[in-house]
């Protein structure tokens, strides 16, 4: 068994790609897609924990943030395509007003 | 022990790999494809970790819901192109810079300062089963679960609400 920090540091490495990819991409679909690997790298160190402490609560925390991203993507989704019947473009530079 | 090595190398090397070509993909479709390849490493990860349940749910729910309702989204926009101006210039490079200072630091925390925690080599047989986790969902968290239902709901209902055509006037 490969120790545990591994897997943490393999978890973290993740998500900093996944905040790198929203610091650099303008298409706020790939933005919403690296918010989504960062989430799976959060639930790659639960169940590492889980592993270790031979515990099965962090399973199922992942169970429920799978859960929430379900959720969260399909109303992300749903504001992009408003916006884009609004805008007519996606770029989030260009999202800089409230008022549609 | 050799092999849970190379296993786990190979893996972290394709997860690594396809999130940068998430990163650097210039065609949104690419990018979403290699997101998928992402998420069933990370599922085979879930296998070795002792979590049957949680790595089918991965490529179920991940791999297979989100990321047809993304390629869907992308596709319906005809988004593959759109917004790769980079309007800041010294924005892409600083980003890069500062999260290679901030990964070294972490790799650099967590390999040096925490001790080889001692992961048990067995688990109990039903360790991670569909049968455990069930029993635990429908005791323990039985609330988080009938809440996690409303949610859902919920996000059904403000997606359905958010794509509606405004027909009548405001």
């Amino acid at each position: 068994m490969v120790p545990i920090q591994y897997y943490t540091a393999l978890a973290v490495t993740l998500f900093i790609l996944g905040a790198v990819g929203v610091l650099i991409r303008r298409n706020a679909i790939i933005i919403f897609m690296s918010i989504e690997l960062m989430l799976n790298s959060a639930n790659l160190a639960f169940v590492a924990f889980a592993r270790v402490r031979e515990a099965l609560d962090g399973q199922v925390f992942v169970f429920f943030i799978m859960a929430v991203a379900a959720a969260e993507v399909a109303v992300g989704l749903a504001l992009i395509v408003a916006i884009f019947r609004t805008k007519h473009n996606i770029d989030i530079d260009q999202m800089n007003s409230l008022q549609g | 022990m050799l092999a849970d090595w190379i296993l786990f190398i190979g893996l972290a090397l394709v997860a690594v790999g396809s999130a940068l070509g998430l990163l650097l993909s210039k065609n949104a479709v690419y990018a979403a494809l290699n997101l998928i390849i992402n998420f069933v490493t990370v599922a085979v990860f879930y296998l070795t970790l002792g979590a049957p349940f949680i790595s089918l749910s991965q490529v179920t729910v991940y791999a297979g819901a989100i990321m047809v309702l993304f390629l869907f989204v992308i596709m319906l926009l005809g988004a593959e192109r759109l917004g790769s101006g980079a309007t800041l210039p010294w924005q892409r490079p600083l980003a890069f810079i500062l999260g290679g200072i901030l990964l070294f630091e972490a790799i650099y925390a967590i390999l040096t300062r925490a001790t080889g925690a001692g992961v048990p080599d067995r688990v109990p047989a039903t360790y991670g089963s569909p049968a455990t986790i069930g029993e635990l969902l429908f005791s323990v968290y039985l609330l988080p679960f009938e809440v996690i239902s409303i949610l859902l709901l919920a996000a059904m209902v403000g997606a359905i609400v958010l794509t509606r055509k405004h027909d009548r006037a405001r």
